[in-house]
């Protein structure tokens, strides 16, 4: 069972400069209680995915074609009624930014009862049930943290709490959007083991969007690869870091510090820009900083498989 | 304390520098000379100007703010007489400002760029220019003149609430309406930064409707810039209940200074003026306090 199916997914943005095509034919899979990492460098879509998927696209953006199914609907053809119900209730978010991420003048209590505005529970059966998940969560004196504002917490908390929000109403897909990214590395791990318990309990799937490749081996099943708008390679996790078959996830995985055998004083990194998205190049969108071009990477390049489950964007990649 | 201080300084200083001799105005132009320098030993002008203003400041803290020249009559009781007046004025102007402000500057954010924003922006931006007494003459001849709608002098029967309200629609209206035009674009424009930020892209991602998240969400923080706008404006609606009570023969503090600027009854300016001033004081703290009642984060910090 898949919970979420994207395919084919186009969203340009109109600009000054002209329309800007954020997402280019995106097309993966998060099955039940699995976790699909989506990794890859600033702009290259991440963020637009994520809006896509909740309908919070920017006034400017639209999806030009293709279709985002959750638990059966065609996210792209909802209205917004249906799109808000399904926000926060089946589909939830945690941000990257648990700072900001908390509205500052209302108390802990009130946002988390405000979430379960729609289950038609009594005010103290909401409270009740807010401080439970705020005790799953491990927030200490989980009453009390109740009546607290989001700048009593500290960074670490801030983000628990948000999870705790996220995971109130028992969603289906949790959206993960760089959770660890501001936090130090002693609560990344603790996040991290906290968030796979969580979705190992509540038995939902999550979409983990990261730039840590470490991370994201350490947590996700499968991987998704982004570059510019396109998802170069997909395949378990497994599949893609240690036979990775698109050149710039190969790229990727040797710039990842983590990686580097012995002391260096050169971390190796990928030479070049992403094109300016607003004129694509007509072939592979890489081959402009790919040091194995061939002719061939003028035209589209086909969605290989190279394995089963396991997908390369690219001519040199060829099925075993 | 120490505003109010330096505001006495300041008052006793700019009261000291007006020409004219408030013995002889007191006194009215058939006294003889004799009279007036008895007058001048008893208000205490015969002695330094550094002593007078010792004598003044002292006497104030202590709430003597000395005697009316003309009447002979406490001035604390001339202005707390007053005062009521113009308190119910300037709160009657807050309420215009508020009710009609904030609905519109939060309309003008959430239909940002619709013909609503624009005309929302335009009426602001008039309702601002238009000074206090033009509003206020207008208003007397459109609603108390033409249509007779609402009275047009006085403040209503002493006691009878319902009669003094009615009477308070068209000066506070004068005093409020500029400041209808400051708040919505106050509002407007903080509700605009506020509806960017990461925490309302939160509260949409899990799914909370939108009515919810422009009133509670949003708005509760996009009004504090505008509460704290109130208690510094609460000065310049001080200076157009003047007016309003002028044109609308109100009584109040504004008028009283206005009379006795005219008569040159010292004692009593500087005695409403001062009395103005710890208002004003205690109105800010008042935003303030509002302020920190409405933000958790800055009541932390207190």
């Amino acid at each position: 069972m898949t919970v979420l199916s994207i395919k084919d997914l186009n969203v340009t943005f109109s600009t000054e400069g002209g329309r800007l095509h954020a997402l280019k034919d995106v097309s993966f899979d998060v099955p039940e209680r699995r976790i699909v990492g989506v990794v890859g460098e600033s702009g290259c879509g991440k963020s637009t995915l994520i809006n896509a998927i909740l309908g919070l696209l920017a006034d400017n953006g639209r999806v030009d074609a293709g279709s985002i199914t959750f638990e059966g609907e065609d996210l792209t053809r909802l209205g917004p009624a249906r799109m808000q119900e399904l926000r926060g209730q089946r589909i939830s978010t945690v941000f990257q930014d648990p700072m900001g991420a908390l509205n500052p003048v209302l108390s802990v209590g009130r946002q988390m009862r405000n979430i379960q505005y729609r289950s038609g529970r009594s005010r103290s059966e909401k409270d009740a049930r807010s401080e439970a998940m705020l005790r799953q969560v491990r927030i200490p004196d989980a009453q009390a943290a109740l009546a607290r504002y989001p700048h009593e917490f500290s960074g670490g908390m801030r983000q628990r709490v948000a999870i705790a929000m996220a995971l109130m109403m028992r969603p289906a897909l949790l959206i993960a959007d760089e959770p660890t990214t501001a936090l130090d590395a002693t609560l990344e791990v603790a996040t991290i083991e906290l968030l796979r318990e969580l979705q190992q309990d509540i038995a939902c799937s999550v979409l983990f969007i990261s730039h840590h490749l470490g991370v994201i081996a350490e947590l996700c099943d499968d991987v998704v690869v982004m570059y510019a708008g396109e998802v170069v390679e997909r395949g378990t996790t497994r599949q893609v870091f240690h036979t990775p078959r698109h050149p710039y996830a190969r790229r990727l995985l040797e710039c990842d510090p983590a990686r580097q055998s012995g002391r260096t004083r050169h971390l190796p990194t990928i030479p070049g820009e992403i094109p300016d998205l607003r004129q694509r190049p007509p072939g592979c969108v890489f081959a402009t900083r790919c040091d194995q071009r061939v002719d061939a990477c003028d035209k589209v390049p086909p969605d290989v498989a190279v394995e089963t489950g396991h997908v390369a964007r690219c001519v040199l990649a060829e099925a075993r | 304390m120490v505003i109010v201080s330096v505001a006495m300084l300041i008052l006793f200083c700019m009261i000291y520098l007006i020409p004219g001799d408030p013995a002889a105005v007191a006194l009215g132009p058939r006294a003889t000379d004799a009279m007036r320098e008895g007058l001048r030993i008893k208000m205490g002008l015969d002695k330094p100007v550094w002593v007078q203003f010792w004598n003044f400041f002292f006497a104030a803290w202590q709430g003597d703010l000395g005697r009316d020249v003309l009447s002979d009559r406490l001035v604390a009781t001339v202005v707390m007489e007053q005062l009521p007046y113009t308190l119910a004025l300037i709160f009657g102007g807050i309420s215009w400002s508020v009710a009609l402000g904030i609905p519109l500057g939060c309309w003008a954010a959430v239909e940002r760029g619709t013909m609503a924003d624009r005309i929302v922006g335009v009426l602001s931006v008039a309702v601002i220019a238009v000074p206090s007494f033009v509003v206020a003459i207008y208003a007397l001849l459109i609603f108390a003149v033409a249509l007779r709608w609402l009275p047009a002098i006085g403040a209503g029967e002493p006691g009878d609430i319902g009669d003094q309200l009615v009477h308070l629609i068209l000066p506070s209206l004068a005093v409020g309406l500029g400041w209808v035009g400051y708040i919505a674009r106050m509002v407007r424009a903080s509700m605009l930064e506020v509806l960017e930020s990461q925490h309302i892209r939160t509260a949409r991602a899990f799914g909370l409707p939108e009515r919810m998240i422009t009133y509670r969400y949003a708005l509760t923080i996009a009004i504090l810039p505008t509460v704290t706008l109130l208690g510094v404006g609460i000065g310049q609606m001080l200076s157009s209940a003047v007016f309003a009570e002028i044109v609308f023969a109100r009584p109040g503090v504004g008028k009283l200074v206005y009379d006795a600027i005219l008569t040159r009854n010292y004692p009593l300016v500087t005695g409403a003026v001062l009395v103005t001033t710890i208002l004003f004081v205690l109105l800010n703290l008042l935003a303030d306090l509002i302020v920190g009642a409405l933000d958790p984060r800055v009541r932390s910090r207190l």
